[in-house]
């Protein structure tokens, strides 16, 4: 790690001010992937601005049904609390999927959202990486990707967003409350996330400075019964090979509503739109299921070593629907 | 910059680099090496560590965000000279070869059954999977986790 | 009372290593240390054309900058000799830092050594190395039509070529056949503990080094060598090691590194690796495909089998690991031919693994078994009990023990194999298909060519203190040791203390290929032995001693006291007759000189491996129920440590199986996941149900008790059970490990 200068700030306005102020300064909330990425040269701030003593850990329940979780509420605190169990449970497994219990312990929320990838080339600053130093190429391309993006690439990038919340988040249209210079603003999980396409070291639109300081998550569609499936080659603490965050209501054998949305296999959190279109109005059947996946996954590209995710996430999606169907619609 | 953490209990003022890890400044400025260190990227979880009592792996936290905070680490699991159940149960049921994951190991198991004084195997192979044991094929740290919260004392904690 | 060797006695370091009190080699507290960092080259095929320090070396608190411009050339060219040999045992022919070549990705190009860790750390990344790029070559698939067959492979141990009887002529008569390709993907150790060594000059020029390694005076005679310093001069502790696994089995340059950095700074030096620097510093298990034919009559009795292996090696070592001995001599059959083949890359030398060799020729062998057994339509069990032999199919010599045949029965009665439907694909529980696999074990009994020696000293208080030179990497030896002394000695387990860890003590050979408890067990055994007839002697020659004038022979000891066999009562105890004496203690050395190669017995390990899968063909997921694994060590010297070893064993194969791979990008000659996230080992949730169990067998060939080690064999045979498991299951044969997820979803489904 480079040398670097520590402060902390105790509100959300200097945290602001003080950051957008100074281009090398860089907010430090769970540091869970932060440190590790200062260790290896991946971010090199000059200046930390440690901002976990701001009061934004607190979890409300909206009048909606829905839920306000602080930017800095730690992810177990979430996953664990009664409101969120209760109210959105989808958000709670898919925390609970994720990491490990001592990382959960200290990641919060909003650091969560932005978490950098894990592409091996993005944290080795010996390779080329689009993301990492815009220009030099992307070295996963043709390299060992089998972790990598089939949807969402772009020539530039095929790195795979790694966040398990993120997609739970996206199939619930959460929005992320972000505050900066101009003010304070809500913005759609579904636009907060940039797919790479000539940019890939831009991943969100927030400013520098600008800080997540909630999350609001409406609730589920009435009458919808959820799910969080997570698919991976070890039983535990592994990034998604594929997963699926799904909200499903059928009524009369028919699917009234339905939220789907991908992790592991898109650069984004990926809602999967083509599939709800398709399914919506249709029986709830494992044929359909099936097609509606197919058709989801139809603008796909592997490269090299990912080819598999194309076939994974399409019995990913049928798996969750399955299960969350009533009597697994076969 | 000077930093005031509070650990095991114990008050310790040190002078540190911005730059150090928690895992070092407990292992290096403080002497206490039962936390140990084992891969920089927060998977194996041989640093776990208590911060504000819950288990963080001390390997990707810097020292000076423990300015003012509490660290609890296996040092700080006797009491009196007496072994906390979850050490006990280690040396009891043989949790451990090498060692070097035990510390960790420990600290997760110790604040999951202060949560949840009776756990599953299931639940405590799930709390541990973030810490990797290469030795012992975890069967007999679960067992000896298992012992703990069977020999647990209402008053083992804290 | 009952003898202390094979009871189940907690390990003796447990409080010590609960506690946090137990200091690692990266953990002696020692004042004013430097740290130095090594800087690995990013390149895998390179001349270096210029070195810019000028900046690391202007950074705060940097001591040194060391590149291959100012070290010292090392006094010793060096050769691959394995540590088992008891002389210097450096991992590789080859010292970095010498010249301007570099080898293999990671390669140590540079050593920063500064104040602190931090600052060591940043300077590191302020060193500027320029290099002139060659395209590397580090796949098999890139070296195999140049692949060479070595004269001799494992660092020379074995030949690169075994016959026997006429193979064509087997295959040609046998009545089946089966012929596969296996892959195998690379491996690393990954130990919990990176290799960590400090060391520590004092003012005479005398040397201590903290290392973490299986045998301190491996490391001792090695870094004299290199630095041309006499091993009288050099201490190597080594009390607590964070595991091993092979990494640690030879010593590999960083120790000696940092012996020279510590010279060149005038202070003490911490040196580590970091996690992605145990990918390239301390050798591997190579990527290698295996090529077997078996030939059979129709009754499933084998008539032949061929076996040929190609792997990668580095540009300076023959190494391959010795994947074709045991599938050589398991089973009864005439006709063999075991060839290796390989390639050079621009890797570093791969070495000893866990299970080195068996836990990739036994998968092949194992796996090939289980498609015969389809095939004719013999129960797999059944299969291997028809072909179990009473010799060594290779000399003809009985064995020294086996157990295979009760391993096999007792593992078939343990896990319920008893009318299992041969069927694939017949049981369903949900979107779970079931499947049961088994395969037999083996591994070769290796001794140290070199006399093992311990010492035993009882106080005239009656407490005894025994010392070896062994390490400690988590098998309990200690503990184990303990209790040899108290059974040899007639004392109880706590009036021995038992010391190893440092080269002080007298020497026994790295603790490597399941050999250490032998080794160490035999020194210890030997001279508790002699130090209890040196006592017993004493108290028949004393005239006021209840022993005075007995037959040595017909005293007894128990608890400490010496007493006639015939007469119980007529007797004293060790402690009074010293008292009495005025002697404030006695010594003795036990010096155990092992056995010579040919003694006329085949010396084998064996055992029995049964796994239980469930697989969702449908997501492409391998789970492992449960497993059972019996096996035939010999002695057990503490039945708790040695299950927990085979237990621990029996893990890494379902690692080797599912999980483990290093996967290289071959454009840049660099392994593309090396760290603990990227490269997947079993996590506590991974680890299914296991049972495991020994049966006794009588052995007194191998060393005085008996003890054939219990470190590789547990991991042997389960890649093949979990395989032939998950062929049951799903009725898809996996000959590549890992099986991975992407395999069962394209295959399986």
């Amino acid at each position: 790690m480079r040398p670097i200068s520590y402060s902390r700030v105790a509100d959300v306005g200097t945290a602001v001010g003080t950051v957008t102020a100074d281009p090398a300064s860089a907010f430090l909330a769970g540091g869970t992937t932060q440190v590790d990425l200062l260790r290896i040269y991946v971010e090199q701030p000059r200046r930390l601005v440690d901002i976990n003593d701001l009061p934004l850990r607190d979890i409300e329940e909206l009048p909606n049904r829905g839920l306000r979780i602080g930017a800095l509420a730690r992810m177990n605190e979430v996953a664990e609390h009664p409101s969120v169990i209760d109210r959105s449970p989808l958000v709670s497994q898919a925390l609970l999927l994720g990491a490990s219990p001592q990382l959960r312990n200290m990641a919060s929320i909003g650091g969560n959202l932005l978490q950098r990838t894990r592409c091996t080339y993005f944290r080795d600053v010996s390779t080329a990486c689009n993301k990492r130093t815009p220009g030099t190429g992307c070295a996963a391309m043709d390299g060992v990707n089998r972790g990598h993006a089939v949807l969402g690439t772009s020539d530039q990038c095929i790195a795979t967003h790694p966040s398990d919340l993120a997609v739970a988040l996206v199939a619930l249209d959460a929005d992320v409350i972000a505050e900066g210079q101009r003010g304070r603003r809500s913005i759609p999980v579904h636009e907060f996330f940039l797919p790479p396409e000539d940019t890939p070291d831009i991943e969100h639109p927030l400013d520098h400075g600008e800080l997540i300081v909630d999350v609001e998550v409406p609730p589920a569609p009435d009458g919808s019964t959820s799910l969080y499936l997570k698919v991976r080659d070890r039983e535990s603490y592994e990034f998604a090979l594929a997963s699926v965050a799904v909200a499903l209501r059928v009524e009369g054998g028919m699917v009234v509503e339905v939220r789907l949305a991908l992790g592991g296999v898109a650069t984004v959190p990926w809602r999967a739109r083509r599939a709800e279109r398709m399914l919506t109005g249709q029986p709830a059947t494992t044929e359909n299921f099936a097609a509606a996946a197919r058709e989801e996954l139809a603008p796909a590209v592997a490269r090299g070593m990912n080819g598999f995710k194309i076939e994974l996430a399409c019995r990913t999606i049928v798996r969750a629907l399955e299960t969350v169907a009533p009597d697994g619609a076969r | 910059m000077q930093v005031t953490v509070t650990v095991n209990g114990e008050e310790y003022t040190r002078d540190v680099d911005t730059r150090l890890l928690l895992v070092h400044f407990l292992r290096d400025h403080l002497g206490l090496t039962g936390t140990h260190w084992g891969c920089d990227t927060s998977n194996c979880g041989v640093c776990t560590v208590w911060l504000d009592g819950v288990p963080v792996k001390s390997c990707t936290v810097l020292a000076v965000m423990a300015d003012g905070h509490a660290v609890r680490t296996v040092e700080g699991l006797e009491r009196n000279g007496t072994l906390d159940p979850v050490q006990e149960g280690f040396v009891q049921c043989h949790g451990l070869q090498c060692g070097f994951c035990t510390p960790g190991m420990m600290l997760t198991a110790r604040w999951l059954l202060d949560h949840n004084p009776d756990p599953s195997e299931e639940q405590i192979r799930e709390a541990i999977s973030g810490q990797s044991c290469r030795c012992t094929g975890y069967e007999n740290i679960v067992r000896s986790v298992r012992w703990a919260a069977e020999h647990s004392t209402v008053e083992a904690t804290k | 009372m009952s003898p202390a060797i094979g009871g189940t006695l907690a390990r003796l370091d447990g409080r010590a290593k609960v506690s946090g009190s137990a200091r690692y080699s990266g953990e002696v507290p020692i004042p004013h240390l430097a740290h130095a960092v090594l800087i690995g080259a990013p390149v895998a095929n390179a001349r270096i054309t210029a070195v810019d320090a000028t900046e690391a070396e202007q950074s705060a608190g940097v001591l040194a900058v060391l590149t291959h411009l100012n070290l010292p050339k090392v006094a010793m060219q060096p050769s691959l000799l394995p540590s088992l040999a008891g002389l210097a045992a450096p991992g590789h022919t080859f010292f970095p830092m010498q010249d301007d070549t570099v080898h293999y990705a990671g390669q140590h190009v540079a050593v920063v050594v500064a104040d602190t860790l931090e600052r060591a750390e940043h300077a590191a990344t302020l060193v500027r190395i320029d290099y002139d790029t060659t395209p590397p070559v580090t796949l098999l698939e890139e070296i195999k039509d140049q692949a060479y067959e070595p004269q001799k492979i494992f660092g020379g141990l074995l030949p690169g070529r075994q016959v026997r009887g006429d193979i064509e002529a087997g295959l040609r008569d046998a009545e089946v056949r089966v012929e596969a390709m296996y892959e195998f993907a690379a491996n690393h150790h990954n130990p919990i503990e990176p290799s960590t060594t400090t060391a520590a000059w004092d003012e005479v020029g005398r040397l201590t080094l903290y290392d973490g390694i299986q045998g301190p005076t491996s490391t001792q005679l090695t870094a004299a060598a290199f630095l041309g310093v006499p091993p009288a001069q050099i201490r190597v502790v080594s009390n607590y090691v964070g595991g091993s696994f092979g990494s640690k089995a030879m010593v590999w340059p960083h120790a000696t590194l940092a012996a020279m950095a510590a010279r060149h700074v005038g202070r003490p030096v911490r040196l580590a690796l970091n996690r992605e620097q145990m990918f390239t510093s301390c050798g591997h298990r190579e990527q290698q495909r295996q090529h077997l034919t078996l030939g059979a009559r129709a009754d499933g009795k084998l008539v032949a089998v061929r076996h040929h292996k190609l792997s990668l090696t580095s540009h300076f070592d023959d190494w391959a690991e010795p994947s074709l001995q045991s599938p050589a001599i398991i089973y009864d059959y005439p006709n063999y031919e075991g060839i290796y083949r390989l390639g050079r890359g621009n890797i570093n030398t791969p070495t000893f693994t866990r299970a080195p060799g068996e836990a990739t020729g036994m998968f092949a062998m194992e796996s090939a078994m289980d498609e015969l057994a389809e095939r004719i339509g013999v129960d797999p069990v059944e299969l291997r009990l028809r072909n179990c032999s009473d010799t060594d199919p290779a000399t003809g010599d009985p064995w020294s023990s086996s157990g295979l045949r009760e391993c096999l029965e007792r593992g078939a009665e343990l896990f319920g194999w008893a009318g299992r439907d041969p069927r694939p694909r017949q049981r369903r529980e949900g979107n779970w298909l079931i499947g049961t696999g088994m395969a037999t074990a083996a591994y070769p009994h290796a001794q140290p060519v070199n006399p093992q020696r311990a010492r035993a000293r009882i106080y005239s208080d009656g407490s005894v203190i025994v010392e070896a030179g062994v390490s400690e990497f988590g098998t309990g030896i200690s503990t184990a040791m303990t209790l040899v002394a108290a059974d040899g000695l007639g004392v109880t387990v706590d009036q021995v203390r038992f010391a190893g860890g440092n080269t002080d003590m007298p020497n026994i050979t790295a603790a490597v290929g399941s050999a250490g408890a032998g080794a160490a067990s035999a020194a210890v055994h030997l001279s508790v032995t002699a130090l209890r007839e040196q006592l017993i002697g004493m108290a028949v020659a004393d005239e006021q001693s209840p022993l005075h004038g007995a037959d040595p022979a017909a005293v007894v000891v128990e608890g400490g006291r010496m007493a006639l066999r015939d007469r119980p009562d007529a007797g004293e105890t060790y402690s009074a007759m010293l008292q009495r004496k005025l002697v404030p203690d006695v010594e003795a050395i036990g010096n155990w000189i092992p056995p010579a190669q040919d003694v006329g017995h085949g010396m084998h390990t064996f055992g029995a491996q049964f796994a239980e899968v469930g697989v969702d063909a449908e997501l492409g997921l391998i789970r492992v129920r449960r497993m059972v694994g019996v096996f035939a060590p010999g002695r057990v010297l503490n039945r708790r440590t040695a299950h927990s070893q085979l237990m621990g064993g029996m893990l890494w194969g379902l690692g080797q199986t599912l999980l483990e791979a290093t996967r290289m990008d071959a454009r840049s000659g660099r392994w593309a996941n090396a760290s603990l996230a990227d490269y997947l080992v079993p996590v506590n949730a991974d680890s299914p149900d296991v049972v495991v169990d020994t049966v006794e067998v009588h052995e007194n060939v191998v060393n005085p008790l008996g003890v054939k080690g219990v470190g590789e064999i547990g991991v042997v045979g389960v890649a093949a059970a979990i395989g032939n498991a998950v062929y049951h299951a799903t009725g898809y044969r996996a000959r590549s490990l890992p099986i991975a997820l992407d395999d069962i979803l394209s295959q399986a489904s």
